[in-house]
């Protein structure tokens, strides 16, 4: 018996299996769903190879748009139906859908082709990994839930269910997770499906205190779920595309695929692209160290509220410090200029202080040290809205963020009013914004009360298209924009060459 | 080997295992040796001559190892004067603290627990990459940081910082490949780091706004109670929510205090986790003057445990102690603004700025007297009042940390045992069933360890130590007395001389404890290894 055993281990010797044919088979797509896991097999066209990723592509760019707008998830969802319905179907299995297989033959090869396209970098399989969890969420959220839990199950996830008799003795640490205080509802923890995982495996849940904890296992709700499969998927996603990156050189062999690829990659980088600072520098103006405090008028409030800290502390936090820095780097101010600009700011200091505990930061920030690739790309680029809003809430004592997002309403409202916001319809514009977190839509509003004059002129004369006036995302384009509207007179033929170019 | 090991526990292997392991390694093993062989044990009064004595014995043989690896090296004034008692007698008779060289050196010569450091950082008596691939660095006297050091056994640590003196030294994470070859790697993924302890920081600044004693880098008794509450609050989450049981409490040296969690699972998260458990832990947050604590209800069950254990101490040592709602001011911002029933805003107003300099916990206890005797708007709901006093209590008691140090995998964070620069302090462990004992005004300091240990006088006669130290002072010590160290004196440590005994035994039974279980992990795996090869071998032989 062993012996024969033996010999059939030997058949799948990996050594044996390289040459040996290899057995296709077609694929079946049980579930609407794809974790992805195995690769396509099958031919296709060089035009479907395209065409495919394009779709897909297109979604993903969309999806990214949507949340660098920062649309709620039911905005977003809103938005991406017709496009999803456009380019990239998906039929549930109820459906009876004719196309049902070529549908979801297409989403996993095109899933593939840009796993392929955008596996070379780490910011590249970042973004993909971001932007794929975003449109699995919105798939998994939409999916029917019969179908959702039978995709869920064939998944594999290792959770432990929680017996009813820990749900009776947890139940009114249990109850406190789930929204219903103790004792009131302790019915509802012994009817909702809870499950026990490795806290680890939650950590968006650990993150906002949304479950209990205890000896390191989370006691997850049924209805929390989503958050674990979509950490498996991300999880699976990023492990894959470090394989794939590792794969791709063998890939040159293929001279078709390459630029395809390549193209799809940069199309890619396009939405999202970094402010360099030199292209974006506005040369008539004057940007020196000097002249802050007037250009000041010009800058969002996060910038403004910077200033305003930095002219009363003389001083300003880590990652203030280095909001502001990156911004005025962004308006075209240069190191010497922007050392002079620190120095002089933080006037309650001793050079020697300055000298050892922030001028390396500021020249790190303009990539005059560190690392290679710090050097190379210059320094860190400007902060958009994105960054600011997502990543370093500022905590006691610090002044950087989005005053949007994390001011009280009453700070807020103070803010405005010193920054000349008076305007009471305004004020209430930017509450209801903030409260349905549409900070970007508050900060869009206040640049449209303050510039209402020169926009209207803008908008007569002609002087700028619609797609120069639309959402602004990022502080430095806010900064660009005010400054070319108020400085029309003086700029309009600079201006008009300008946009051209 | 007839030498002891130099610290006591000799039935635990892993004592002895490491001792050989170093000592094979290093020439200094045999300067030791010499030293019981060398002569009849001598009176007590000479005890202390016979510790100089013993220093120079250790530094010498070291010192021409460094010239073997060095070349010339111009250490060796340094080594003359360090090894003159004089000259590190008199900046600690002037009370004042003295970074100079002399007594740093002393300290991690004679002080410095590098053993235990090893043994922590290592989980294992025999080097692994755990400590081999951890990234030190170290902040030298001309304010120059040296990162990515890196060493393959504590001996080389050892060296290496007595080389270069540094006056602060931080631990960094493991990486997968030795830090010092990290420029060798053509693309980045090959060098990332892998694990560290996870790490928490809080710093008395933070609690400025409602601290009255002190401000600033300045700490006194009263205001260390906001550390003690943090702590007890963060361990009982960590040990009872996360389920971790290594957790070290370490002094910063001045105005805070960090804590390593050690367990194997603690130390692999990644940096998503690490910012999750953070924010679990982060109740205050935004700007002084607003509202800063916004929670959700009902209360998760870790802050309903919170507030549990911070009611006691937030009457106590927040409303009595600190009287952080004295001024007008301060009671409006703090206390009033978060009262969410309009008219009993005003009652209370009222009533305190006719009574002004009414005490906080008075002023506590307005509320609910004056919410009792109907002091209120019509859409009063003392629902809304008693969150209310929730969210002051955690304003005023819950546990502020420096969240971006528990955030990244790769922040460095200050050793323990290292010297804070500007206190002179011993960044020393605290021991959590202790909590409500330690003294940060009171831990050792360099020159007091100095000191004690000259003062030491071998045996419980102290008389007799102060007069051997007086003695070695004045009789310069220059080795006239040879090798004729007593067989008692030998293994004592210096440190087990001084006030940091205590600090570093607990710190041995944390690392021993922590090498137990990561042992017994280990053979489990093996275990489970041997297993798998057994099979293979089963295999081969058909």
């Amino acid at each position: 018996m062993n012996r024969i055993d033996i010999k059939r281990r030997n058949v799948v010797d990996h050594r044996k299996k390289q040459f040996a044919d290899p057995a296709y088979k077609q694929t079946q797509y049980p579930h609407r769903l794809n974790f992805y896991s195995t690769p396509p097999t099958a031919d296709i066209t060089l035009e479907q190879f395209e065409q495919w990723a394009i779709d897909r592509l297109r979604i993903l760019a969309e999806l990214e748009a949507c949340s660098f707008r920062n649309k709620t998830p039911a905005e977003t969802a809103l938005h991406m139906k017709p496009l999803l319905d456009k380019y990239l179907p998906l039929d549930a299995s109820s459906s009876g859908h004719s196309q049902l297989q070529a549908q979801r033959q297409k989403d996993h090869y095109s899933h593939f082709i840009l796993r392929l396209a955008f596996a070379s970098t780490e910011d590249l399989r970042r973004r993909f990994t971001r932007v794929e969890t975003m449109l699995f969420r919105l798939r998994f959220q939409a999916d029917d839930s019969r179908e959702r839990a039978a995709f869920v199950r064939t998944l594999n996830l290792d959770w432990e269910p929680v017996s009813e008799d820990e749900k009776r003795e947890l139940s009114p640490q249990l109850a406190t997770t789930i929204g219903f205080g103790y004792g009131k509802r302790a019915q509802q923890v012994m009817d909702e499906e809870w499950c026990k995982v490795d806290w680890m495996r939650v950590p968006d849940l650990i993150e906002g205190r949304k479950v209990y904890v205890k000896a390191g296992k989370a006691y997850v709700p049924g209805r929390e779920q989503q958050s674990m499969v979509l950490n498996a998927f991300t999880k699976r996603l990023e492990q894959a595309l470090e394989l794939t990156a590792r794969a791709l050189p063998r890939l040159d062999e293929d001279d078709r695929l390459t630029p395809i690829l390549n193209h799809l990659s940069k199309n890619f980088i396009a939405p999202d692209s970094s402010y360099t600072g030199s292209g974006m520098a506005i040369e008539s103006a004057e940007i020196s160290a000097r002249n802050i405090d007037n250009l000041s008028q010009h800058f969002p409030m996060c910038m403004n509220h910077l200033h305003r800290s930095l002219r009363r502390d003389a001083h300003l936090k880590h990652f203030g410090r280095l909001q502001y820095t990156l911004f005025l780097k962004g308006i075209g101010l240069n190191l010497e200029e922007a050392l002079v600009f620190w120095r002089s700011s933080f006037n309650k200091i001793t050079d020697d202080t300055f000298n050892k505990e922030y001028r390396y930061n500021v020249r790190h920030s303009y990539g005059d040290v560190g690392g290679d690739s710090n050097r190379r790309s210059g320094g860190y680029s400007p902060y958009s809205c994105q960054k600011i809003l997502t990543e370093h809430a500022p905590g006691p004592g610090e002044a950087h963020g989005c005053p949007y997002r994390h001011f009280s309403l009453e700070n807020l409202t103070t803010l405005l009013r010193a920054s000349g916001v008076t305007d009471r319809a305004v004020l209430q514009g930017v509450k209801e914004d903030t409260e349905s977190q549409k900070f970007h839509m508050a900060c869009n509003r206040v640049f449209e009360h303050l510039h209402k004059t020169e926009l209207k002129r803008a908008k007569d004369e002609g002087v700028m298209t619609a797609a120069q006036l639309e959402t602004i995302v990022h502080p430095n384009e806010y900064f660009k924009r005010s400054y070319l509207l108020k400085n029309m007179n003086k700029q309009k033929q600079q201006v008009d060459v300008k946009m051209e170019g | 080997m007839e030498v002891e090991p130099p610290v006591a526990a000799p039935s635990s292997p892993l004592v002895d295992e490491d001792f050989v392991m170093v000592e094979a390694g290093e020439a200094q093993g045999a300067a030791k040796d010499a030293n019981p062989a060398a002569g009849p044990p001598p009176a007590q009064v000479a005890a202390d001559e016979d510790m100089v004595v013993e220093i120079q014995q250790e530094k010498r043989p070291e010192i021409k190892l460094e010239d073997l690896f060095d070349g010339m090296d111009s250490d060796d004034d340094d080594f003359q004067s360090s090894s003159n008692p004089l000259n590190v007698k008199e900046p600690v008779e002037e009370e004042a603290y003295d970074p100079s060289f002399e007594l740093l050196r002393i300290y991690y010569q004679r002080f410095f627990p590098w053993r235990y450091m090893f043994q922590w950082l290592n989980h294992s008596p025999v080097p692994t990459n755990d400590f081999k691939h951890r990234e030190f660095s170290l902040w030298l006297h001309n304010d120059a940081v040296m990162r990515y050091q890196s060493y393959t056994t504590s001996d080389l640590f050892r060296k290496d910082v007595l080389r270069l003196m540094p006056r602060r030294i931080e631990i960094g994470p493991v990486y997968t490949a030795d830090p010092r070859d990290r420029k060798t790697f053509r693309n980045s993924t090959a060098f990332v780091p892998m694990a560290k302890e996870l790490c928490f920081d809080i710093d008395l600044t933070d609690y400025d706004d409602i601290r009255t004693c002190c401000d600033k880098a300045n700490i006194c008794n009263k205001c260390w109670r906001f550390t003690t509450m943090a702590i007890k609050v963060l361990d009982t989450a960590l040990r009872e929510d996360f389920g971790y049981h290594h957790i070290l409490w370490v002094y910063s040296g001045r105005r805070g205090v960090h804590a390593w969690v050690c367990d194997k699972q603690a130390r692999t998260l990644q940096d998503h986790q690490r910012k999750a458990i953070a924010s679990y832990f982060e109740v205050v947050s935004g700007k002084a003057g607003g509202k800063r604590v916004n929670i959700r209800r009902p209360l998760h069950p870790h802050l309903s445990r919170s507030i549990d254990l911070l009611k006691e101490h937030f009457q106590h040592d927040v409303l009595e102690t600190q009287d952080p709602w004295a001024s007008p001011e301060k009671a409006d911002a703090l206390l009033l603004q978060h009262i969410p029933d309009p008219d009993l805003r005003e009652a209370l107003r009222k009533k305190w700025d006719a009574s002004p300099g009414r005490p906080s916990s008075s002023k506590w206890a307005d509320i609910d007297a004056l919410a009792q005797t109907g002091a209120v708007g019509a859409a009063f709901d003392p629902k809304d009042l008693l969150d209310a006093k929730q969210d002051i209590l955690l304003e005023h008691a819950y546990p502020r940390l420096d969240i971006a140090v528990s955030q990244k995998l790769n922040h460095l964070l200050k050793s323990p045992f290292v010297i804070h620069p500007g206190t002179g302090r011993v960044c020393v462990p605290i021991d959590r069933d202790n909590l409500d004992g330690f003294d940060p005004l009171n831990v050792p300091t360099l020159q007091g360890l100095v000191r004690e240990v000259d003062a030491w006088g071998g045996g419980e006669t102290t008389d007799g130590g102060v007069a051997g130290a007086a003695d070695g002072g004045a009789g310069g010590g220059d080795g006239g007395g040879g090798g004729a160290s007593s067989q008692e004196v030998k293994h004592v440590q210096d440190w087990e001389k001084t006030s940091l005994k205590p600090y570093i035994e607990y710190f041995r039974s944390f690392v021993t404890a922590l090498m137990k279980e990561e042992r017994e992990a280990a053979v489990k795996r093996e275990r489970v290894e041997d297993g798998d090869v057994e099979v293979k071998v089963e295999s081969l032989d058909f």
